[in-house]
């Protein structure tokens, strides 16, 4: 065989290859960028990268919430229900002071789902756990299995209710990591209102900035003795 | 031995319906409580994100707990073939069920959405403890009730001995199960423990036999029925050794606590610094719960002292419950190691916890529920022998 003709069946053989890849890819493409109507899918995992450096001593995170998703309260903070929340940390030795936001950290093992009795608290498949508002029976056990305090029980009747976030007086309910807005191809609320400290994105997509940054800067999960594998992670605490 | 005659309790005097009545406006006040805090929210209660679990669960935990434990006289009876404890096989069984249904009342009025616990029975997430207690419950309920007709029913005597052993390894299971329910949690370092399980069948024997003592000698009392020396000193000596084995427990998972550098803080809040709870803990639950019982039971031997140390066994497992289920609630959880922390939640402090009239309306209730459950099983079968 000549060289030339070896060439010619080599650039065809990888034609033909390219030819029958090409869907496979387009596949994957499809799958990356998913319509509303399409089931949520395991090739994505949702999480937040917080910079605890950058976080600014403001509650603009926590405010975009409340508005995104309409939990206001009642000025009584032991039972208003609160879906994020700013902590103060201060070292007990060095004194070295920070803040940092703390809500729902989406693990992929989470307590909250295995104690379930009625299985109102599951996770989807892209990793956001929720709670099903209709067959929550308010019986609070996933507030006790939480390490996080994540999770708030609804102790008064509520209104003025966001069409895309139902909730329910007696029921249990945490950060939802704006679920409509990412199915929507949007970033949570909070990360939209800081975005100098929280990066949104999908853990699994190493093209995407949280997975670049977690693969080259150092980072911690809370509770990570636990070995539940949080979707959001903390960087600089 | 001779056949043994059981009768009803007259139930026709004045003391009778005076006491139902009494017992109906507690359950009335229960039912009450419990449709302000449907209607109203939980706000109304001193329950708040922090403790999510109040004065009810103390009083349903309680109440689960002491009925398993109630069933135990029936058990040595059939299972242990000790025949002297066969003449209140019975009443332990119509204890096990009345105690149980007044826990489970007060624990489905407690929860958020009462009105569908319909869907807590037909979405089942068999991982969920709160699931397998669901089966646990009412199978307990459908066992022991066949367990009292294999005893009721002439033809059936000669089974009572295996129903008698289904019905002691299943309510095994179902303390098992309500321990497990906190011994799981593995986010809250208090609770975190397998030795959770067995401390609450110890506790179950303990909570059990106290109220049974009580209920036996006042149905005794009442109706005019002899308790023979015997039987009562038997009583005694077995609920002694049941107090001082949740001593024990309790002990046991203390200094494991107390020898892991991670928990110290644990025991700090619960033996030490904890507010009210070291209180609890040290007056309720060791002082009233544990040694004036094993004093009254062992140092004097009147039926008073045996009654008086029932009543003390049974303040010092509210007190005990308390602590576990409310104060396991109010250590602040550690998600900082080494940090101190603020914020809106009240991280990294103390949970503050008042009862609210209407969480111990709803507990008391249950009580009730369960003390009238008792009376009319009493009057309507024939479950209390003509002397014991």
């Amino acid at each position: 065989m000549n060289p030339e003709r070896r060439q010619l069946l080599g650039w065809g053989a990888a034609a033909a290859a390219g030819l029958a890849l090409a869907p496979g890819l387009r596949l994957v493409e499809l799958a990356a960028a998913r319509s509303p109507e399409k089931a949520a899918s395991a090739l994505q995992r949702w999480g937040l990268l917080i910079d605890v450096a950058k976080c600014a001593d403001c509650d603009a995170c926590v405010s975009a919430c409340r508005d995104e998703n309409g939990w206001t309260g009642h000025g009584r903070p032991a039972t208003d229900v609160q879906w994020i929340r700013k902590v103060s940390l201060r070292d007990k030795h060095t004194g070295h002071a920070q803040t940092a936001p703390l809500m729902c950290q989406h693990c992929e093992h989470p307590p909250c789902v295995d104690v379930c009795p009625t299985g109102a608290s599951f996770k989807r498949d892209d990793g956001i756990v929720l709670v099903d508002k209709h067959i929550c029976i308010g019986c609070r056990y996933c507030v006790m299995a939480c390490p996080y305090g994540a999770r708030s029980f609804v102790h008064e009747p509520v209104s003025g209710q966001k069409p895309e976030v139902p909730r329910g007086m007696g029921t249990v309910e945490s950060c939802t990591l704006c679920v409509h807005r990412v199915d929507r191809g949007q970033s949570p609320a909070c990360v939209e209102a800081c975005s100098q400290a929280m990066v949104f994105g999908d853990l699994n997509d190493s093209s995407s900035e949280i997975h670049r940054r977690l693969k080259s800067e150092p980072s911690t999960q809370l509770r990570a003795d636990l070995a539940l594998n949080t979707g959001v992670r903390y960087q600089g605490l | 031995m001779a056949r043994v005659h059981y009768r009803e309790i007259e139930g026709r005097s004045r003391g009778f319906y005076l006491l139902l009545t009494i017992l109906g406006i507690f359950i009335a006040a229960g039912l009450g409580a419990a449709w302000s805090m449907e209607h109203q929210g939980h706000h109304i209660t001193g329950m708040t994100n922090r403790i999510v679990w109040g004065v009810p669960h103390v009083f349903a935990v309680f109440l689960i707990v002491a009925a398993s434990g109630a069933l135990n006289v029936a058990s040595i009876a059939s299972v242990f073939g000790r025949s002297l404890y066969k003449p209140l096989a019975r009443l332990s069984g119509l204890l096990a069920v009345a105690l149980l249904a007044g826990g489970l009342a007060v624990l489905v009025l407690d929860l958020g959405r009462p009105e569908r616990l319909i869907v807590a029975m037909t979405h089942y997430n068999f991982k969920s403890i709160f699931a397998w207690n669901i089966f646990l419950y009412t199978g307990f309920f459908a066992i022991v009730a066949l367990y009292l007709w294999t005893m009721f029913e002439r033809r059936m005597n000669g089974h009572s001995a295996r129903a008698g052993l289904a019905a002691f390894l299943w309510r095994l299971v179902l303390t098992t199960g309500t321990g497990s329910i906190f011994g799981f949690l593995v986010a809250r370092e208090p609770l975190h423990s397998a030795l959770l399980a067995p401390l609450f069948i110890v506790m179950s024997f303990s909570f059990g036999l106290a109220i049974f003592v009580l209920v036996l000698m006042a149905a005794c009392s009442w109706t005019g029925r002899s308790l023979g020396e015997v039987v009562l000193n038997r009583l005694r000596t077995l609920l002694g050794v049941f107090v001082a084995t949740v001593l024990y427990f309790v002990a046991v998972h203390h200094l494991t606590n107390l020898y892991i550098a991670r928990q110290h803080d644990v025991e700090r809040f619960f033996l030490w610094d904890g507010g009210i709870y070291p209180w609890i803990f040290w007056l309720g639950q060791i002082l009233v719960g544990g040694v004036l019982p094993l004093a009254l039971l062992f140092g004097a031997r009147s039926r008073s002292a045996v009654a008086a140390a029932a009543v003390a066994v049974i303040a010092g497992g509210f007190a005990q419950v308390y602590v576990l289920i409310i104060g396991g609630q109010a250590y602040p959880q550690q998600l900082f190691p080494g940090k101190e922390v603020s914020s809106s939640f009240f991280d990294g402090v103390a949970a503050s916890y008042a009862p609210s009239l209407p969480e111990l309306a709803l507990g008391v209730g249950g009580v009730a529920l369960a003390a009238a459950l008792t009376v009319v099983g009493l009057k309507v079968l024939p479950f209390l022998p003509a002397k014991a």
